[in-house]
């Protein structure tokens, strides 16, 4: 505590020693969080550091399974979001929950109990936009909303239930630079007027600059508290990324056996200086120049809205560079990571989803019988265990899927030129085993030629397979060692150990 | 052969429910069982007039408007219109028929094909209607099609007390298309048209379609999953939509002219007693299949010549039969939405990730 004045004031919302396990998994081990009132409070982190379900468990969302939880002094349990919106908590999540064709005070009135009072509740917004100066238009339907205002809207729901504790998931995620900033002001004032904001983050620049106290999660456990006044970048990334690990880990040899420092092979991937934008039409990767050889694994990294998604894409073919010049070849293969939803059709037969590659140009009559055999060959070489090539995609399970899905995206269709392809997040939600034969599919896919893009969130899967990095930070793409602090402090925006 | 002797105990298991349906609702309803179901079979199959001259002839109509929704509930596009494109499509049909020059005595089949392709176009122009708000604004097909049902029926409704009404203005109905231009029997089949024949090979070849050809393949996998469609197949998935609204318009409008040219040689306001949306029950029990949909198709015809029957022989109202048929469709829906579910569960390991 700096301020001796607030010293005796009880915190606005107290952690101590939350554990919470999902099955084996440890998501949280004694993790601890103390939030002063009139603060903004970042919480830092790794992608599974256990922020989120930090948070999820302040909001009522996950049971701890041992810890306490204070709310102003008093101890509270919270088995409900319910309960924790009574003791004015409110949340803003990554992903909203609003109702687009909705209008916003619709969205507003939605959790509210008893007789719906538009009129009332437009009144009150309207009072809650003076007040805040928070620039809402109650009567404007949500889908015609940018994103910054979509998200205000979740933080009005939150403000309407006199929420005093605000914790916002990665709220600049989604935002472009300069809403972002006028975000953070406005948490800022909220948080002076006598409120708390817990601000999830893993942006280091924006926890100095806005908060008041920061507290770090590594692997479920807090390794760090302090006032942001006594913190620095450098010493947020070495507890973030814990410096003893990186120690042991950039000792390790790049997992990849080929390539080491460069691109040996003749480049499938030629990027020179490719922007992408997306389809609201906010710049997503800035002039980003790269190659990506045959036979090898190139990693790609990231934390979430950086622009990978974007860069993937594009590398994929499904989404067309803004500018630059990118050469690819013309049948690149294509994992990603909803496969339920983008890759497979889940209640036709295995072969049809074979079928689907090459689907839009295909022409006249289907040879059934030769796409079936072909399906046998595919499933017998990426050993797809399924009761035979006409069986449901559904009743395959998720590894079967993925390596189906894989056997069929390297599929070149004219089985010249390089083969290539781009993988997302490949093992998500499949177990430990499933995983593992992913991973060596993968290895085998690059030992026969083929040019391979991996995005992971686990950025130590991402490690474990590729040759070289490539790490995507606000869009700009650059080049680094397979190394996990080197990557670590790039995807945080900070700048290698040696070089600063 | 496993699933073929599975699919005839179904068939077993069908034409028994609604034997047994039709047994309970007489009871219930207080009518003598033996006559009722009497009237039902000698109305439907009891002879071979019942069959061809009533059974099949409403099974024309049936099974052209059923292969239209079976297309398009399997490329995704839930086409309630059938109805409104299968009305459309006769007043094509009646509108080009009765201005074609009675001259045109030499070319009756060009005559007929021109009345038959205004029918499939018409049709296909009335449902292109719901497919351009679908694409271009994401308007609901369900709705638009049946809001288009009513359009079409006033439409109709206008066109037979204006336009095409026939000459003593006396009739809300148009004048008779000339003899050269009917539809020819099918010889020693009573009153069944070679409509029947039309509608027999277009089920056939739509079912063929989807089972062997890149186009059909798209829509089906369309109709799937749009996103895998596009993402992982390179499919136009707009364009593949507004196709399926074109050739399911096309399919129902046919339908609406083959009624004219074939059975009732003029337009009248109530033309179809409602086989646009009898086609959702034909298809559903087909499993949205045109080659099933022949049978289903022929199913159905016999439940409305039955019906006619009924009320006729033994003055059992004609509407109890739409009660089995809803009864039907229910039992059929419920039957495949549980097999799909008992399939869902077997040997699904997808786990939800952990998302810390």
């Amino acid at each position: 505590m700096t301020e001796s004045s607030r010293g005796d004031e009880p915190p606005a919302l107290a952690l101590q020693d939350i554990d919470k396990r999902f099955g084996a998994t440890r998501a949280l081990t004694s993790a601890s969080l103390r939030v002063r009132p009139g603060t903004v409070h970042a919480l830092l982190g790794e992608n599974g550091a256990g922020k989120s379900t930090l948070m999820r468990v302040a909001y009522g969302m996950e049971r701890p399974d041992a810890g306490m939880i204070r709310v102003r002094g008093a101890a509270v349990r919270l088995n409900t979001p319910a309960d924790a919106i009574a003791l004015g908590i409110g949340m803003v999540h990554q992903h909203f929950t609003l109702v687009p064709v909705m209008t916003v005070a619709e969205n507003v009135a939605l959790g509210d109990h008893g007789a719906l009072d538009l009129q009332r509740t437009s009144a009150e917004l309207r009072e809650l936009s003076d007040r805040t100066g928070f620039a809402l238009d109650p009567q404007v339907r949500v889908e015609h909303l940018s994103v910054a205002a979509q998200q205000r809207v979740e933080i009005a729901k939150a403000l309407m239930r006199r929420a005093r504790i605000l914790v916002l998931d990665e709220p600049t995620a989604v935002l472009p630079p300069s809403e972002s900033a006028t975000l953070l002001r406005w948490l800022r004032s909220f948080a002076d007027q006598g409120n708390a904001v817990v601000l999830i983050t893993h942006k280091l620049g924006e926890a100095l600059s806005v908060a008041d106290d920061v507290t770090v999660l590594r692997r479920g456990r807090t390794v760090l508290a302090t006032p942001a006044a006594n913190a620095t970048t450098a010493s947020l990334t070495d507890a973030m990324l814990g410096s003893a690990d990186a120690g042991e880990q950039s000792t390790r040899a790049p997992a990849g056996s080929r390539a080491e420092g460069g691109p040996a092979m003749p480049p499938v991937f030629r990027a020179e200086r490719v922007t992408v934008v997306d389809a609201a039409g906010v710049m997503r990767v800035r002039e980003a120049s790269f190659v990506i050889g045959a036979g090898e694994i190139v990693g790609i990294a990231g934390v979430e809205g950086s622009g990978q998604r974007e860069l993937l894409r594009a590398l994929a073919g499904r989404l067309p560079i803004a500018s630059g010049i990118l050469e690819r070849p013309k049948a690149v293969g294509f994992v990603p990571e909803d496969r339920h939803r983008d890759a497979v059709l889940l209640d036709r037969p295995l072969v049809e989803n074979i079928a689907l590659r090459g689907a839009a140009v295909r022409h006249g009559i289907i040879d059934w019988g030769a796409i079936r055999t072909h399906t046998e060959s595919l499933m017998r070489s990426f050993d797809v265990r399924a009761a035979g090539p006409r069986a449901p995609m559904r009743t395959v399970s998720g590894g079967n899927q993925q390596k189906l899905v894989l056997a069929r995206e390297l599929d070149a269709d004219g089985a010249t030129g390089p083969r290539a392809i781009v993988v997302e997040n490949p093992t998500r939600g499949l177990d430990v085993r499933a995983a593992a034969q992913v991973h060596a599919r993968l290895r085998s896919i690059r030992d026969t030629g083929a040019a391979v893009a991996l995005y992971s969130s686990d950025i130590d899967e991402v490690l474990e397979l590729a040759s070289r990095m490539l790490v995507v930070y606000a869009g700009s793409v650059r080049e680094a060692a397979v190394d996990r602090d080197v990557v670590g402090r790039l995807m945080l925006g900070a700048e290698p150990r040696g070089r600063r | 052969m496993r699933a073929a002797s599975r699919e005839l105990a179904l068939a077993a298991v069908v034409v028994a429910a609604i034997g047994g349906a039709t047994a309970a609702l007489l009871v219930a309803i207080g009518f003598p069982v033996g006559p009722g179901l009497a009237a039902l079979w000698t109305g439907s199959f009891g002879s071979w007039y019942a069959f061809t001259s009533a059974t099949l002839v409403r099974a024309v109509p049936l099974m052209l408007t059923g292969s239209a929704v079976a297309l398009a509930f399997r490329g995704g596009v839930l086409n309630i219109g059938g109805e409104g494109q299968l009305l459309v499509g006769a007043a094509a049909a009646a509108g080009v028929a009765l201005t074609m020059p009675a001259a045109a005595g030499l070319a009756i089949p060009v005559g007929i094909a021109a009345a038959l392709s205004a029918a499939a176009i018409g049709g296909a122009l009335w449902a292109a209607v719901a497919a351009h708000l679908r694409v271009r604004y994401g308007v609901l097909e369900v709705i638009s099609t049946i809001m288009l049902n009513f359009v079409a029926l006033h439409v109709v409704s206008y066109l037979v007390r204006g336009p095409l009404q026939e000459p003593t203005r006396v009739y809300p109905q148009s004048a008779t298309i000339a003899d050269a231009l009917h539809l020819p029997r099918i010889l020693g089949a009573g009153r069944l048209h070679s409509g029947f024949v039309l509608a027999l090979v277009l089920a056939l070849v739509a079912g063929w379609m989807l089972r062997h050809t890149a186009a059909g393949f798209r829509l089906v996998a369309t109709g799937e999953s749009p996103a895998a469609a596009a993402s992982a197949g390179g499919i136009d998935v707009r364009s593949t939509t507004t196709r399926v609204f074109l050739v399911s318009g096309a399919l129902a409008g046919l339908a609406g002219g083959v009624e004219v040219l074939g059975v009732t040689f003029a337009l009248y306001e109530n033309i179809s007693p409602g086989y646009g949306y009898t086609a959702i029950a034909v298809a559903l029990l087909a499993r949205l299949d045109p080659w099933l949909v022949v049978v289903t198709g022929v199913l159905f015809g016999a439940l409305e010549a039955g019906a006619g029957a009924m009320q006729r022989d033994a003055g059992v109202p004609a509407t109890m039969v739409a009660v089995i048929e809803a009864a039907l469709i229910l039992a059929v829906v419920a039957a495949q939405s549980i097999r799909s579910r008992r399939q869902a569960a077997d040997g699904d390991s997808y786990t939800l990730p952990v998302d810390a």
